[in-house]
């Protein structure tokens, strides 16, 4: 067996496959049911309920994919540059403290909200800024440092809900004192369980769009992507391009936690995100890194946690079934997304 | 019975072969025969369908229609594997191997399986082969150091080692120094006394005429001529390839203007084994072609370096109308109207998966593609039809990912965004390697143009007929050292070649 390019993939390979592998995918979910000792179909009916059944089920998804959407732009920009951020993690909780320490009362309406924003994404921005500088000017690999800076992060926040940011009326709960209301993000709709950060999401993530295929910087990302040699040979400064690149991705990644603060949690704790940094790399990856897909990818994988929670309530299944799912959904994807540039041939 | 020659036996028959990419016929019922020990050349323009035809016949494209046959037996189409048992074996235009293994590994990767570890037959194997054809390497150097000529060694030593009997070489000496292409004649030419037969590219027609015993002439993908090689001459066959007559353009002497860019004793560190420039002092005037000849691999690289904007000298100086430049970068280059036409195509000039119009607007985009970070797609799609248009680049569309467009086609494509932005000084390194003559001619009649509207040209390139047919003045270089200048006409081919072996600099250094 060989494998053998294909030059020009056809709209059904590069459909399809993906398809297939979601496929497969719900193939997998079954077996796992299975080896719980449920039955898979009604396993799977229960996660679609789950997610998808109610209007609070909705609601609950779509608030669940509000970080995946800006986590999963975050690496969606940056991968599109191959600058491989594995910190959006990092970047999530830099975003989060900040939205703590502008909203509990140092600002008031109407400047609060913008101003917290626009400084989680600086801090965002600024923590992705070290390993980028590192790897312009050492050729340090910002794989090992965005992946470290997410554990020095973690003891960090544990630390700040330890000490200096600890709830005094927290009753022994390390988690930071609430925000004030006007430091909050309003509901959509009123009555609705549904806050303003999802909004928010989707227009970030047309606003990359437009970056990416609009403007001088877009062209530049995918240039310096594909070709750095080339890049920098037509005159584009490369090392420029890779910071402006990591200012958009911290910046992205911070106002996921920004947003889940501000929007769903209104303080800080520990427990603020079950990993959305690193599920913001499936989320892209599924989306073959394309900003618009990330809204899709997110809600899917969104859906699938919101609903597997709801599942294993109702069949004693565990929980961890989503994580597994997730996993085999990226193994999936990744080989469809291969496959769809190479072939198999036998001989 | 003759073994060889007009009569000897048929080993190789394509019948009327078609392919088409969308819209574009590549090949148009195309019928070739080769004969045991002969050497055929395949001739046509950049675009006519060559290396499609061969990627056909070795399985790794499917014809739409038409068959293959190998020694009078079908070979069974899309069939790399096949081809290969068949007795066929393929040189790519661009190289295949892995550079992280050494010469034996490479041979044996994809023959042998993974798991016969002994190295000892296969050695044996390779070392009379390379005797026997005069492919001098040594089997345990890694492939990642050696020379161009020598992977292509490696790249015959390999099919031969799959027991070729028919082998296809697609343009194998564009990017050969004369010396090597040479040593590549001499090995094919063992080839054929031993029973071998040869499909040959090329479009250098002084080789296919010292080395092919017929010729077979392709344009937009039809079969339009087919001849004996002692039966023609190249004005013949540069005028079946192209469809008329064709003259190279000759550039008169003209009255140079004042230097415009200056390299003033530029020295740079070595590189493993290539040289870097020895105090290397040069002036390029407006109204003039500067030509800079010499064996690559003897400092060109490093120059050329120097005046695209990649690098400063480590030492010395590079000025601007007598400024002498701080910062240097390609972006400043560009800015300043150097033009650049890089000798790497592939992984310089252009990005693979970017489409033509994104290609053609890659130095330009923020000069005259944009507004305020804005690009304007349209007009960027209206220059690159424009360039498709005026240098006759062959491809379905800007839409076409450049990847996909034949050497020569790619190459004018970077001529035309090179010479777009009216440039002052014109580096054109290469410039018409792997061209037909018909596009040989075109480009260097637009470097002689753009002399004429007061460009300073530097060309650099290891054809000295090219080198002596354009430039108004020569340099040779070798060993990182640069001659004097030679004025128009002072100099012939063969004193020319002393320099570039390095024996009159000795005599210069020792006056
Ligand atoms: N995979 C492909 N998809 C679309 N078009 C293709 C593909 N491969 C080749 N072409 C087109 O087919 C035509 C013939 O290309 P081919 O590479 O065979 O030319 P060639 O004769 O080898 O030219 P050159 O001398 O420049 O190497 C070109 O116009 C090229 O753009
Ligand atoms: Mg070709």
């Amino acid at each position: 067996m060989r494998l053998e390019p294909v030059a020009n993939p056809s709209a059904a390979r590069r459909l399809g496959l993906p398809a297939l592998a979601l496929v497969a995918t719900l193939g997998v979910a079954m077996g796992l049911a299975l080896l719980a000792g449920a039955n898979p179909l009604a396993v799977l009916g229960q996660i679609a309920t789950g997610a998808l059944g109610s209007k609070l089920a909705i609601l609950e998804t779509l608030n669940r994919a509000t970080p995946l959407i800006f986590t999963g732009l975050a690496v969606a920009v940056a991968f599109r540059a191959k600058l491989w951020n594995i910190g959006a993690e990092a970047q999530l909780y830099a975003g989060a403290i900040l939205a703590v320490v502008l909203g509990t009362g140092v600002l008031g309406s109407p400047w609060v909200l913008p101003v917290s924003a626009l400084a989680a994404m600086l801090a965002g921005a600024a923590l992705l800024l070290g390993p980028v500088l590192l790897k312009t000017r050492l050729g340090v690999d910002e794989v090992v440092t965005t992946l470290l800076l997410n554990f020095i992060m973690l003891l960090f926040v544990s630390y700040l809900l330890e000490g200096p940011m600890k709830d005094p009326m927290g009753m022994g709960w390390p988690k930071s004192p609430a925000l004030i209301p006007e430091a909050r993000l309003p509901r959509i709709v009123e009555g609705l369980r549904l806050h303003w950060g999802f909004a928010l999401a989707i227009i970030a993530a047309v606003v990359v769009w437009v970056i990416q295929t609009r403007t001088t910087l877009g062209f530049e990302i995918r240039a310096v992507g594909q070709n750095p040699e080339a890049a920098r040979f037509a005159g584009m400064p490369v090392n420029a391009v890779l910071v402006k690149t990591a200012l958009l991705s911290g910046g992205l990644a911070a106002l996921a936690g920004w947003s889940e603060v501000a929007g769903l949690k209104g303080h800080l704790s520990s427990d603020l995100s079950p990993g959305f940094g690193y599920t913001g790399i499936i989320v892209a990856m599924l989306a073959l890194l394309h900003p618009l897909g990330v809204i899709v990818t997110a809600i899917f994988v969104a859906g699938i946690f919101v609903g597997s929670d709801a599942m294993s309530r109702a069949a004693g299944v565990p929980t961890y079934i989503a994580d597994m799912l997730m996993a085999t959904a990226l193994l999936f994807m990744v080989l469809a997304i291969l496959l769809t540039r190479v072939r198999v041939v036998r001989g | 019975m003759s073994s060889t020659g007009p009569g000897a036996e048929v080993v190789l028959r394509l019948d009327r072969i078609s392919k088409s990419f969308g819209a574009l016929k590549a090949n148009d019922a195309v019928s070739l025969t080769l004969r045991r020990g002969e050497v055929v050349a395949l001739l046509g323009e950049n675009g006519a369908g060559k290396t499609t035809l061969m990627n056909i016949l070795f399985g790794h494209y499917l014809a739409d229609d038409g068959g293959v046959e190998v020694f009078g037996q079908p070979l069974p189409p899309g069939k790399p594997k096949a081809a290969l048992a068949a007795g066929v074996g393929m040189v790519h235009q661009h190289f295949t191997l892995a550079g992280n293994l050494t010469v034996l590994e490479n041979i044996r990767l994809g023959t042998d399986a993974l798991w016969s570890r002994g190295h000892g037959g296969a050695r044996a194997k390779v070392e009379r082969l390379s005797r026997d054809f005069g492919l001098a390497v040594h089997p345990d150097a890694k492939v990642g150091r050696l020379s161009v000529g020598e992977r292509q060694r490696v790249e015959i030593l390999k099919a031969l080692y799959r027991d070729a009997r028919i082998l296809i070489l697609d343009e194998p000496t564009a990017v050969l120094t004369p010396q090597e292409s040479e040593a590549l004649f001499a090995t094919l030419r063992k080839a054929t006394a031993l029973g071998l037969s040869v499909i040959f590219i090329s479009h250098k027609l002084h080789e296919v005429m010292a080395i092919a015993d017929r010729c077979v002439v392709l344009r937009h993908g039809r079969v339009v001529g087919e001849v004996d090689t002692h039966a023609t001459d190249k004005g013949q066959l540069a005028a079946l390839m192209v469809g008329g007559e064709l003259s190279l353009p000759r550039a008169e002497a003209r009255v140079a203007g004042e230097v415009l860019m200056q390299l003033d004793r530029a020295s740079t560190p070595d590189r493993g084994t290539v040289p870097g420039l020895r105090s290397v002092s040069l002036a390029l005037r407006a109204g003039q072609i500067t030509g800079l000849a010499g064996v690559s691999g003897n400092g060109q690289a490093a120059l050329a370096e120097i005046i695209a904007g990649l690098a400063l000298p480590a030492s010395g100086s590079i000025s601007l109308r007598g400024v002498p430049v701080a910062r240097w970068t390609p972006g400043e280059a560009l800015a300043q109207g150097v033009a650049r036409i890089p000798e790497d195509r592939h992984h310089q000039g252009s990005i693979a998966d970017f489409d033509l119009t994104e290609n053609a607007v890659l130095e330009s985009y923020r000069s005259r593609f944009s507004r305020r970070g804005w690009m304007n797609w349209r007009a960027a799609r209206e220059f690159a039809q424009g360039i498709i248009r005026a240098y006759d680049v062959r491809c379905p569309g800007p839409e076409t990912r450049i990847r996909l467009l034949s050497g020569g086609n790619m190459q004018k494509l970077i001529l035309g965004r090179a010479m777009a932005s009216d440039p002052v000084v014109i580096l054109a390194n290469q410039p018409v390697r792997g061209l037909d003559v018909g596009a040989i001619a075109y480009v260097q009649s637009q470097l002689i143009a753009a002399r004429d509207r007061g460009a300073a040209v530097i060309l650099v390139s290891e054809d000295l007929d090219e080198i002596i047919g354009l430039s108004d003045v020569i340099h040779v270089m070798s060993q990182g050292r640069l001659s004097p200048a030679f004025v128009r006409g002072t100099m012939t081919a063969a004193e020319l070649g002393l320099w570039m072996a390095g024996q009159k600099f000795e005599g210069a250094d020792a006056a």
